[in-house]
């Protein structure tokens, strides 16, 4: 049995919002709502789920960079979320993360060595700073950047380049995980390609464990073990890559299947039309019952009074459907 | 008009430089290109390949720093030669353009039915109730839910989609025969692109319009291209019909694009990235602008640039050693998970 780094449990995180004028009361939006997985040593967990729907809530909420309103995020045993101040900025050695907008996630004032060396500053206090100069060229030479360029600054770069100064700096302090924010969707599709591979290149030589959050499922899928799709905040579906992408049992899972492009003029010109019509609501008042059931193909009058328990429908898959069966039983949308 | 061998848009020995404090950007060399009445053309290629320029040079939407040279004829009339006024009249009642941003088209302090029926007042002399009644009954058709409600709305309080729908609505308005989409979903969800491209397709079907669709996004491209053209340093580098470019590329560029994009429909393990990076435009490289990044270029294409050559009936590339049939382009094509870096 392998060894369960991350535990994620009944995690909520609601934003309060200003009224609409002076006296009107505040309301709350639930950008993540309940949600519960756990995470194994050395496993890469993709999220998905339209612009909105809570993916980088849940990535920086699990990190405290956010703090949930409610839930646990266990971490080799121990609560981060009853950690204090001290306690937690040294287990963030172990915890990282890498953002979309690699050129705006740069401070534009420090050269590539000073963004790369910052965390080991606060992680590693007792170096000295030849040492940390050599943690530093080490993990550029490892993300594919020359140790010349360690006096540039960002600007100097392309996307693409300082994508890598985002991911050395992410793993200069060595740690376990990495939440991987849409860390490609800025980047040109050649490039994208590089980034790629470098995150699963290093994944296998640091043994790192991953939440890979992107709204490609095309992406997801080459990267990820596991699969969690979010709708609303909420998990709709969980599952191992092969099933969610072949065998999917919620609607929500297979809409978003069936809408991404497939650079195949044969399949892309015989596939089902996308089914999925209009925006998703808002998260500020959202649906009763099943959050998906206004955009649903086979929503029925139950959807809209109980909300659909997240049920086992296969072995370490589950979805909140109570149709699954019938979704199922159609024919898989991918390959 | 409806001369039917005369191209809608041809462009021919079509250029465009940017005079900068470093030098002069080469942004779009010697194209050749057309598009026909009612085909639905994709222009590909990487950040910077001169796929926006080629067409905001159409448009007249060059920055003040550009030149252009060449031929750029609608209906037969190079656009390059006309007055402002002339080029105005043209830009809003035969060809329209719709952007990745809807913001940029759109007028933030204005409702949307004010915005729609301003074109059609301007363009085709309407009044204000007719011009009103068109743009409502354009806003149904391009599937705004409760199109009665949003016509009063202001942009603002409308999600992205819909607003590019409204966009993609105000372009169609003239009936235009000619609309050049921008990235037009790439600033949105998978679902929404879908509904966009669907539109797209539906509206160029029925009305007979052609569409020139820019974009970065090869999958998209097989959906709903008829016509692929390439782009690689300013330069087209292959065109084709949509099948033969997917299924049979034939220049090393469209191949190796083809191999570095992960698929939605099947597991693999790694995707082959292309190395390098693209060439500077202010020094492009000699010979083949491709050479230093492939890993077919040999002497010839160091020393002097492949011409775009007619490989196949409807096909060019401007390569020496195009790969002229499938089993070729897949052959060298065997992933390589440690290529990665380049
Ligand atoms: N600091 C904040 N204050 C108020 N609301 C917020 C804040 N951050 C996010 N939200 C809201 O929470 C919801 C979830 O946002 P989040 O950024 O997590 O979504 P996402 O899935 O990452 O979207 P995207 O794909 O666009 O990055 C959205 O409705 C968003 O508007
Ligand atoms: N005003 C300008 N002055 C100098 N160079 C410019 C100017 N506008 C564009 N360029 C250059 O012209 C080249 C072509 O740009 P273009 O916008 O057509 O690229 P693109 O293929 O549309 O790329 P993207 O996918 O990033 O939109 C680029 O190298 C760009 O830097
Ligand atoms: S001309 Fe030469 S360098 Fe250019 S694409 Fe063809 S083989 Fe490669
Ligand atoms: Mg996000
Ligand atoms: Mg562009």
């Amino acid at each position: 049995m392998a060894e369960t780094l991350l535990s994620v449990e009944h995690l909520s995180t609601v934003f309060s919002l200003r009224g609409r004028s002076l006296f009107a009361p505040n309301v709350d939006l639930k950008a993540v709502s309940d949600v519960s997985f756990h995470l194994e040593k050395g496993e890469t967990l993709g999220i998905v789920g339209e612009s909105g729907c809570g993916k980088s809530t849940l990535g920086r909420s699990i990190l405290r960079l956010i703090e949930p309103t409610e839930g646990r995020v266990v971490w080799q045993e121990r609560s981060l979320t009853d950690l204090s101040d001290a306690e937690m900025r040294k287990a963030r050695r172990d915890l990282s993360i890498i953002f979309q907008d690699p050129v705006a996630s740069l401070d534009p004032r420090m050269n590539v060595g000073q963004i790369i060396a910052e965390p080991l500053k606060v992680a590693e206090p007792a170096l000295s700073r030849k040492e940390r100069r050599q943690r530093v060229e080490k993990v550029m030479e490892e993300v594919g950047l020359a140790p010349e360029m360690i006096n540039r600054y960002p600007h100097e770069f392309s996307g693409g380049q300082a994508q890598r100064i985002g991911i050395a700096r992410a793993i200069v302090t060595e740690p376990k995980l990495i939440v991987c924010d849409e860390p490609v969707s800025a980047l040109d599709v050649s490039i994208q390609a590089q980034i790629v591979n470098l995150l699963k290149a290093l994944k296998e030589r640091m043994g790192l464990t991953l939440i890979f959050i992107s709204h490609d499922l095309s992406v997801v899928r080459l990267v990820s073990d596991r699969i969690l799709v979010l709708y609303l905040g909420r998990v709709v579906e969980i599952g191992p890559r092969r099933e969610v992408f072949t065998n999917p049992g919620h609607p929500y899972t297979r809409a978003l299947l069936a809408a991404a492009p497939i650079p195949d003029p044969k399949i892309a010109r015989s596939r089902e039309k996308t089914p999925l019509k209009g925006d998703p609501p808002s998260p500020i008042d959202p649906p009763s019952g099943c959050a998906f059931r206004t955009r649903c193909p086979i929503a029925r009058d139950v959807c809209a009074e109980e909300r659909p328990p997240l049920a086992e429908i296969g072995a370490g898959h589950r979805a909140a459907c109570l149709f699954w069966e019938e979704v199922r039983s159609d024919p898989a949308v991918a390959g | 008009m409806s001369d039917t061998t005369t191209p809608l848009l041809a462009l021919s020995d079509y250029a465009i430089r940017f005079s900068t404090p470093d030098g002069t950007v080469k942004a779009v060399n010697g194209l050749d290109l057309s598009v026909g009445r009612g085909e639905t053309v994709a222009v590909v290629g990487e950040s910077g390949s001169g796929k926006s320029q080629t067409f905001n040079g159409v448009f007249g939407l060059l920055a003040g720093n550009a030149e252009t040279a060449g031929e750029a004829r609608f209906e037969g009339r190079d656009l390059l030669k006309l007055s402002p006024r002339e080029l105005d009249a043209v830009r809003g009642a035969d060809m329209a353009m719709v952007f990745q941003d809807p913001m940029t088209a759109l007028n933030p302090a204005m409702k949307i039915k004010h915005q729609l029926s301003e074109t059609l007042k301007v363009h085709k002399g309407l009044k204000r109730r007719e011009a009103e009644a068109q743009a409502l009954a354009m806003l149904k058709k391009v599937g705004i839910p409760e199109a009665e409600r949003r016509i009063e709305q202001y942009p603002h309080q409308l999600s992205g989609g819909m607003r590019q729908r409204v966009v993609i609505a105000m372009a169609l308005l003239c009936r235009p025969k000619l609309i050049v989409a921008d990235e037009p979903t790439t600033a949105l969800d998978v679902t929404i692109q879908a509904q966009i491209l669907d539109l797209f397709r539906d509206l160029t079907s029925d009305a007979g319009t052609a569409l020139v669709l820019i974009t970065h996004d090869l999958g998209v491209v097989a959906g709903v291209a008829d016509k692929v053209v390439v782009m690689y340093a300013g330069r087209i580098v292959e065109e084709a019909p949509v099948e033969a470019l997917f299924t049979r590329p034939a220049m090393p560029y469209t191949a190796a694009l083809i191999r570095s994009i992960p698929r939605v429909d099947r597991d693999a393990e790694a995707v082959e990235p292309i190395g390098g990076r693209p060439p500077d435009l202010i020094h492009p490289p000699a010979g083949c602008p491709f050479h230093p990044r492939c890993r077919f270029a040999e002497d010839a294409c160091r020393r002097e640039r492949p011409p775009l050559a007619e490989i196949e009936p409807g096909r060019r590339a401007a390569c020496w050693f195009p790969f002229v049939d499938a089993t070729s382009a897949t052959a060298h094509g065997t992933p390589s998970p440690e290529a990665l870096d380049g």
